[in-house]
């Protein structure tokens, strides 16, 4: 097992590299000047844009330019954005935001999804079973905008139920509704694949074993049916963490929430290399790290599966 | 468990006497389809004692699995249970949830066919018997593992410590089927009810199954309910039979007249259609008594066999054998493998995998080879390889005078090849395309081959469907709407289109029900003397193989250990594996079958 672990963690090198560059160079090739694009209205004063070069690199080519990027990274000082800040500092503001953003959602659709799809798949063709399907296809079928929108307007303003847009500091109360939102998508996913495997379950060999064996309807659920059906709901959750932390974006435009969205679509319209680069390559860093972990879980709900060589 | 019958081997069932431990009075059980109440089981009676086997035989479709599982309640949502089911006089039938839950596991345990897939993967062997345990007595975490510690030696696991810590993937098929036994007697139940406890088995696992459970019947004097199709397993563990067919108990008696004496003529036919390792095939090939071959093979004293009578059937048996013709071979052979090894290639971190080594195999037209060996033994990987399935990594394989070892995957030269080789697939269900008619399956091969088009290729069609004997009309209708060895006959067809010179069949008949597999071998037979291709007939059971072919080689780890004759193998079997796997084989038919186990047992004595 540990010698899997270190093996997958070498994996995170070339993983590493390759998305910091391939981001680096998308870029790099933006249209259009991100010193000029700093003076806005204001005329160019050249020979300040010329230092403001030099101190971004802006002035060597490509190649250069990320090899700096490394150096800056591995001396972990990221540079900073076009503010003057420190980068480190940006991503220590706004990735905490996010994940908070996205364990809630997390949580949101994990909870509400396994539980809606346990009972609906072991009343299948019922009542309950075919609402929630219907449901989650309408869910599943409207963008999460309209849906942000929606949930803020109707709950946001109209009913009152919760702040409509979200404060500076972007407290566990505040994010209910946006981690919803967030979440409402995967959440009809999760149902729907529990609900399936609940159903694959539940007519397996096993269960009617378990049945014989004289268990209760109850305890043959929680114990035989409920934890062979959770494998592919579990690797469906760890590889959605990544998912959501990267796809905040809109949520947070809808909402005004100050986390990785916003920063990285500022970044992104104003071309600062460094800031998206980071932003960017701590995502991937999270996804990989979330992935590894679902495999890890994956090893310990089901032990036909192992990792030693 | 040699020591057991080598001491006892003449079991005389426990003749029912008092109250019995299962009373099935007018038990009926119907489906619901399409708002239809369909009948699975009508009107049956039966009663089973303490330390008695009764089996329940019947095909596919009979009713007998319904109607056992019915006796417990564990039949689906959509089915309706009437008349009368007494456990010890307790009515079972229309009591409560909790009450039939209380009995589940306790008083009736039930064995499953699949051990794979009946215990749960993700529990350890040892949790699941101590959960049951746990369930209905009171006793301590501690005590309820000694318990089924004690269970798993009482099935005879070699390392019950181990067992008891294995997932269920780590053991063998035998073994877990050892442990899903042990399981279902953890509460001492009155009643265990065995659904085809040894069809997912291997032959030779298989008569260690059915030791165990004689064994186990006689030690524990709980009654037992054998659901089966294999009258050989019936044979071997009935006291008491009931043949069903269509939902209804046709005959039933003790095992002695049900063999000997069959009344009802589904059950005569039913006798009749199981292939008889011995028998031979459909024309006069003389029967052969595997018994008295076994016993002149390994020098074999049978108790219940008086010894003259013994010496009179072995030399009766080396006097045929002496007097066997081997027909002399002709022509070029159509497939030679000299000192042939075949890999799994590797798969990402799986490193490659040898499957054969060393196979040294000839085919001459027109003949007839049966390839017998257990699971995992390489046999399917050879038939694979025959038709350029898989890679040969070492040695020469030519096929239909082509040396194929080095030819390209999807290259011409396989292309060119498989025009002369036919296939015929285990699975019928899932060999045929399910949108495509079966007129446009049997077609495709003459298509793609461009041997015929148009009203040529449909012609042909109609004469191949008259050849596997279906209805010309059959040709648009889809797999779906044809039973399995209509299906079947679909497959031969298709494999026939080419009219190859080679066959490969792999187990083609082993998804068929005995009166199914017996139609349809006969046809295969027919059909091979009519058109007169060689054929490479793989398969697990020998008894097929003695029906068809002419030669047999017999397959272990990768390794053909033995090749010859029909004669040579069955009347002469000369490696202890040839000799146990025959020896393993049950006969349907209760004495012979009583003879073969002391031999079985002196053979497996003589090894160890």
């Amino acid at each position: 097992m540990s010698t899997y672990i270190l093996r997958r963690f070498l994996q995170l090198i070339p993983v590493f590299l390759g998305a910091t560059l391939l981001v680096y160079f998308l870029v790099f090739s933006l249209p259009g000047d991100p010193i000029v694009a700093l003076f806005g209205d204001k005329p160019v004063n050249e020979a300040v844009a010329a230092k403001l070069r030099v101190q971004y690199h802006l002035d060597q080519p490509f190649w250069m330019q990320y090899l700096f990027y490394l150096q800056s990274i591995f001396t972990f000082d990221l540079g900073q954005d076009f503010s003057g800040r420190p980068i480190a500092t940006v991503l220590g503001e706004v990735f905490p935001v996010t994940a908070r953003l996205a364990i809630m959602a997390l949580i949101f659709e994990g909870v509400f999804g396994i539980v809606f799809g346990l009972i609906a798949g072991l009343r299948k063709g019922k009542f309950f079973d075919a609402t929630v399907l219907v449901a989650s296809l309408i869910v599943i079928g409207i963008p999460i905008f309209v849906l942000g929108f929606l949930l803020q307007f109707t709950i946001g303003v109209q009913l009152g139920w919760a702040k409509p847009t979200v404060s500076s500091a972007a407290t566990v109360q505040d994010l209910i509704l946006p981690a919803i939102v967030l979440g409402l998508g995967s959440f009809a996913y999760v149902l729907r694949l529990t609900r399936t495997s609940v159903i694959e379950n539940m007519n397996a060999d096993y269960v009617r074993t378990a049945t014989a064996k004289g268990l209760s309807r109850f305890r043959v659920v929680r114990v035989h049916i409920l934890r062979n059906s959770l494998i592919p709901v579990i690797t469906f959750l760890g590889a959605d963490l990544g998912a959501l932390m990267g796809g905040a974006i809109v949520t947070e435009g809808i909402f005004n929430i100050p986390g990785v969205g916003n920063r990285l679509y500022r970044a992104v319209l104003s071309g600062e290399g460094p800031t998206v680069v980071s932003i960017v390559t701590v995502l991937v860093l999270i996804y990989c790290l979330s992935n590894l972990l679902v495999d890890l879980l994956y090893a310990w709900l089901d032990p036909r599966i192992r990792y030693d060589n | 468990m040699t020591d057991f019958i080598a001491l006892d081997p003449d079991i005389t069932p426990a003749p029912g006497k008092g109250e019995p431990v299962l009373e099935v009075r007018n038990l009926s059980v119907d489906f619901g389809v399409d708002k239809k109440w369909v009948p699975a089981a009508i009107g049956l009676n039966y009663e089973v004692h303490a330390g008695e086997v009764l089996a329940i035989v019947g095909e596919s479709g009979s009713g007998k699995s319904a109607s056992s599982m019915a006796l417990l309640g564990l039949l689906p949502s959509n089915s309706r249970v009437t008349g009368s089911v007494k456990l010890a006089g307790k009515e079972l039938l229309g009591v409560n949830e909790a009450n039939i839950r209380a009995v589940r596991g306790k008083d009736v345990a039930v064995i499953f066919q699949e051990p794979m897939t009946a215990l749960n993967p993700v529990y350890t062997v040892g949790a699941q018997i101590v959960e049951t345990v746990r369930l209905h007595s009171e006793v301590s975490p501690e005590e309820a593992k000694q318990r089924a510690l004690r269970m798993l030696e009482l099935v005879e696991l070699p390392d019950p410590e181990k067992a008891f810590r294995s997932y269920p993937h780590q053991l063998s098929g035998g073994q877990r089927q050892r442990a899903m036994i042990a399981q279902s007697l953890s509460c001492d139940p009155k009643l265990l009810i065995a659904d085809e406890p040894t069809t997912a088995l291997d032959v030779t696992v298989q008569a260690e199954i059915l030791d165990l459970m004689r064994n186990l019947r006689n030690k524990l004097d709980s009654a037992i309910v054998l659901i089966t199709h294999d009258m050989g397993v019936v044979a071997d563990l009935a006291d008491r039979i009931a043949v069903m067919r269509r939902g209804l108990i046709v005959e039933s008696g003790t095992a002695a007249e049900i063999f000997h004496n069959p009344q009802h003529e589904y059950t005569q036919a039913l006798l009749a259609a199981v292939p008889h390792l011995g028998q031979g095939g459909a024309d006069s090939v003389a029967e052969v008594d595997v018994t008295a071959a076994l016993a002149a093979a390994t020098h074999a004293d049978i108790e219940s066999v008086p010894e003259e009578e013994l010496v009179r059937r072995e030399r009766a048996n080396a006097a045929a054998l002496a007097a066997a013709e081997t027909a002399k071979p002709e022509g070029e052979p159509v497939l030679e493998l000299t000192n042939v090894a075949i890999d799994y290639p590797k798969q990402g971190r799986v490193p490659a995998f040898r499957a054969v080594e060393g196979a040294n195999l000839v085919i001459y037209p027109g003949q007839v080879v049966g390839l017998v060996g257990e699971s995992g033994s390489g046999k399917t990987t050879i038939g694979r390889a025959a038709v350029g399935l898989l890679p040969v990594a070492a040695g020469t394989m030519k096929v239909v005078g082509q040396d194929i070892s080095g030819a390209k995957r999807n290259g011409r030269q396989l292309h060119e090849m498989r025009r002369y080789v036919g296939m015929v697939f285990q699975d019928p269900s899932s060999s045929l395309n399910p949108r495509l008619p079966i007129g446009e399956s049997i077609g495709e091969p003459m298509f793609l081959a461009r041997e015929a088009k148009g009203a040529g290729l449909q012609k042909r069609i109609e004469e191949l469907l008259d050849q596997v004997e279906l209805p010309r009309d059959y040709r648009n209708r889809y797999p779906h709407e044809l039973s399995g060895g209509q299906k079947q006959r679909v497959g031969i067809a298709r494999a026939l289109s080419l009219k190859p010179k080679l066959m490969v069949a792999d187990e083609p008949t082993s998804a068929l029900d005995v009166s199914v597999q017996a139609k349809v071998l006969d046809l295969f037979q027919n059909l091979q003397k009519e058109l007169g291709f060689a054929c490479l007939f793989v398969t697990h059971d020998l008894a097929v193989v003695d029906v068809l072919a002419d030669r047999i080689c017999v397959m272990q780890r990768g390794r053909i250990v033995e090749q010859g004759t029909r004669d040579q193998i069955l009347r002469n079997p000369q490696e202890l594996y040839t000799q146990r796997l025959l020896a393993a084989v049950p006969l349907p038919d209760p004495d012979k079958q009583r003879e073969r186990r002391e031999l079985r047992a002196q053979l497996l004595s003589g090894a160890s």
